[in-house]
């Protein structure tokens, strides 16, 4: 597969399957103006799914367009990082969850708006504006519930701690990922991961919370596909009715 | 019809003799068709008429979430998901609007949650059917969002200024619902021999239990008849409900779907489609808590909401601690 | 039973050049989440350049039952009102 396309895949998949857990949530948020909030977050990140796994399958040139990119692929090919796949848990995991993810996607995006490819570049000028109120939303919430009851501050801390090892994939470039900084489309890791403690260091401070050790072992294999257990069922429930009536058109 | 069975709590229709001066000049200020605002003097029966009737349809909106929600997660398509995704994010919204017009009543929300919660508020009696395929989210934007267009139209004129404009807002969006939900129908009429039984197996379930949204026949009730002088219902039920049937059945004909109703047919004479009996008992029992999801659809919500409550208490305590620092 | 979240009135000015608009209320926590809330209840379709938010405990209403002193002696002071005033069709400008 090409390159490029692999990331483009990448991108996409986290996208996708993050909304799908968003998804699963609908009508059931702590309270009715949070539904609505989640939603949109669940909304927006269909809307980057589609335009990325779209461009995805332009490149790989074999007619794949994103409705079979995202109900035709099994697990092992499905390329979003493992932070994204983890159930959604008590509310509190959930937003963390999202946090760790809006932190890094923020900085990715805001990269790759001087992507050398201009397509790129365009998805992400579009999806910026998206996923800064995303960041600013998730991040005030942390802040709130950290520092809010004994209760909440357990949930949260809890919720980091639990998380926080699949926080480092994103920044464990393989070669797909240095060829895209070569290519100049992606920002180095090094940078990124910076900006990541930096941010997420300050929140966490604002919120009272602890910092789990920087250098604690991460999970990985996600971008390679070597997904958690979780993928296949969710991968199950969301292609079912393609599955199920091959061929037909909806 | 989001609001069916409203009880105004009175035994006749007020006549001028029995109305003290305020409330003769509450009514003479309905019939020349101003509106009544929150802090407008009004009977204490308009009142809590209206706060029955905007939370239960409040109530419907937010239940109603449910059984799309079924199926959000299993759209066929990244475009039938966004699409879905964005109607059920309306569908908060509606309620939001309209318990915002109900609390200018002098109520609260956690109130009125509480009531339905409890079992006592109802909400609309077609949220407590299951959804079994796909092609239900056809038939629900189709029929139901259909159905709720017809009431909720008449209802934007409606007496009292803020429930009437929250139905102004609401109209603007629902017809992308029942848009949507028929672009699904027309789809599936036209795919696989297997999608086409699908629309009709749908058909079949929601149509009856549609016609029962709009609630029974109000010829003689005492509650219609006084709702329709205060201008918080416009038209009768089997005025809506006739309306329904007649726009819908041109509808059903052209997706090639058959109406599961052996009686239905074309009257010359009165311009309007004839209809069979409907199951008055269904609609009760369904009412009364013995539909086939009633006990589902109140669970999710009640889950919800006791288990977001650490979260909303503890945005009101950094909320607290916040305001406490910037007085210190 | 926990601490309701108070209610907030929304204004929303739609486009540039217009007033902002009374739209409904919302419950939130506090004025920054108000504000955001507000945006995902109210401004799905693009209807917003501008939100305010103003707790509803704080809006101070005048009295429905003031209206006659309020606002009818506006109401008698026809000459307010340019039309009070024809002028010959000869005359321009005025």
């Amino acid at each position: 597969m090409d390159t490029k396309a692999d990331y483009l895949l990448r991108l996409g998949d986290n996208a996708l399957v993050l909304s799908q857990r968003l998804s699963e949530l609908c009508g059931k948020g702590p309270a009715l103006e949070e539904d609505m909030a989640l939603t949109n977050v669940a909304l927006d990140l269909l809307g980057q799914a589609r335009m990325w796994l779209t461009y995805a399958g332009e490149l790989e040139g074999e007619g794949r367009d994103e409705d079979a990119l995202a109900y035709r692929r099994d697990a092992h090919e499905f390329r979003n990082v493992l932070l994204v796949e983890q159930p959604n848990g008590n509310y509190a995991h959930t937003l963390m969850r999202q946090f760790f993810f809006d932190t890094w996607h923020y900085f990715e995006i805001g990269g790759m708006t001087k992507s050398a490819d201009e397509r790129i570049a365009q998805i992400a000028e579009k999806s910026l504006k998206e996923v800064t109120y995303h960041l600013r939303r998730s991040g005030d919430l942390i802040v709130r519930l950290g520092d809010g009851t004994d209760i909440s501050h357990r949930y949260t801390q809890t919720a980091a701690d639990e998380l926080w090892m699949y926080t480092g994939e994103v920044f464990n470039y393989d070669a797909v990922d240095e060829a895209m900084v070569a290519a100049g489309i992606a920002p180095p890791a090094a940078e990124l991961r910076q900006q990541w403690l930096d941010h997420v260091t300050d929140i966490f401070a604002e919120a009272t919370l602890t910092m789990p050790p920087a250098e604690a072992w991460m999970q990985k294999g996600g971008k390679q596909g070597r997904h958690s257990e979780h993928l296949g069922y969710l991968l199950a429930e969301m292609q079912f009715l393609q599955r199920a009536y091959p061929g037909a058109e909806w | 019809m989001y609001a069916q069975m409203v009880e105004t709590g009175l035994k006749n229709v007020r006549t001028l003799d029995d109305m003290s001066a305020d409330e003769q000049a509450f009514q003479a200020r309905i019939d020349a068709g101003v509106k009544i605002e929150a802090k407008d003097w009004m009977p204490e029966a308009y009142r809590k008429t209206l706060i029955r009737q905007i939370s239960q349809h409040a109530h419907s909106e937010i239940v109603g979430q449910l059984p799309e929600g079924n199926w959000v997660t299993r759209a066929p398509t990244l475009k039938r998901k966004s699409i879905l995704l964005a109607k059920i994010q309306d569908e908060a919204g509606h309620g939001l609007y309209l318990y915002s017009a109900a609390e200018t009543l002098g109520v609260s929300r956690d109130e009125l949650l509480a009531a339905l919660h409890s079992g006592k508020a109802k909400y609309s009696s077609i949220f407590n059917y299951p959804t079994l395929s796909w092609a239900d989210m056809g038939a629900i934007g189709w029929l139901v969002d259909g159905s709720a267009i017809i009431n909720q139209i008449p209802l934007c004129r409606c007496s009292y200024g803020p429930y009437s404009r929250a139905m102004i807002r609401v109209c603007k969006e629902e017809s992308f619902h029942a848009r949507q939900g028929y672009d699904i129908m027309m789809s599936l009429a036209k795919g696989t021999p297997e999608q086409k039984a699908m629309a009709q197996d749908a058909l079949n379930r929601w149509w009856w239990p549609s016609l029962m949204m709009f609630g029974p026949s109000d010829a003689e009730s005492v509650n219609s008849a006084q709702s329709t002088k205060w201008r918080i219902k416009l038209f009768s039920n089997d005025e809506l409900r006739q309306r329904m049937v007649d726009q819908t059945v041109p509808q059903a004909e052209y997706l090639g779907l058959t109406i599961p109703d052996p009686d239905l047919k074309w009257n010359a004479e009165t311009g309007h489609y004839e209809f069979g009996e409907i199951d008055w008992t269904e609609f009760h029992e369904v009412l009364k808590g013995n539909g086939p999801c009633n006990r589902e659809r109140l669970r999710t919500r009640v889950k919800a909401y006791d288990d977001g409550e650490w979260f909303r208490d503890a945005l009101v305590a950094h909320a607290d601690k916040k305001q406490n620092q910037a007085a210190a | 039973m926990s601490k309701e979240w108070p209610l907030w009135e929304v204004f929303i000015r739609s486009q540039h050049g217009l007033a902002h608009k009374h739209v409904g209320s919302l419950h939130a926590p506090d004025a920054e989440m108000a504000i955001n809330n507000a945006r995902d209840v109210y401004t799905r379709r693009n209807e917003g350049v501008s939100i305010w938010v103003a707790r509803a405990a704080d809006i101070v209403a005048s009295s429905p039952s003031d209206k006659g002193a309020l606002f009818e002696p506006a109401n008698s002071k026809v000459y307010r009102h340019p039309t009070f005033f024809p002028m010959p069709e000869e005359v321009k400008n005025l």
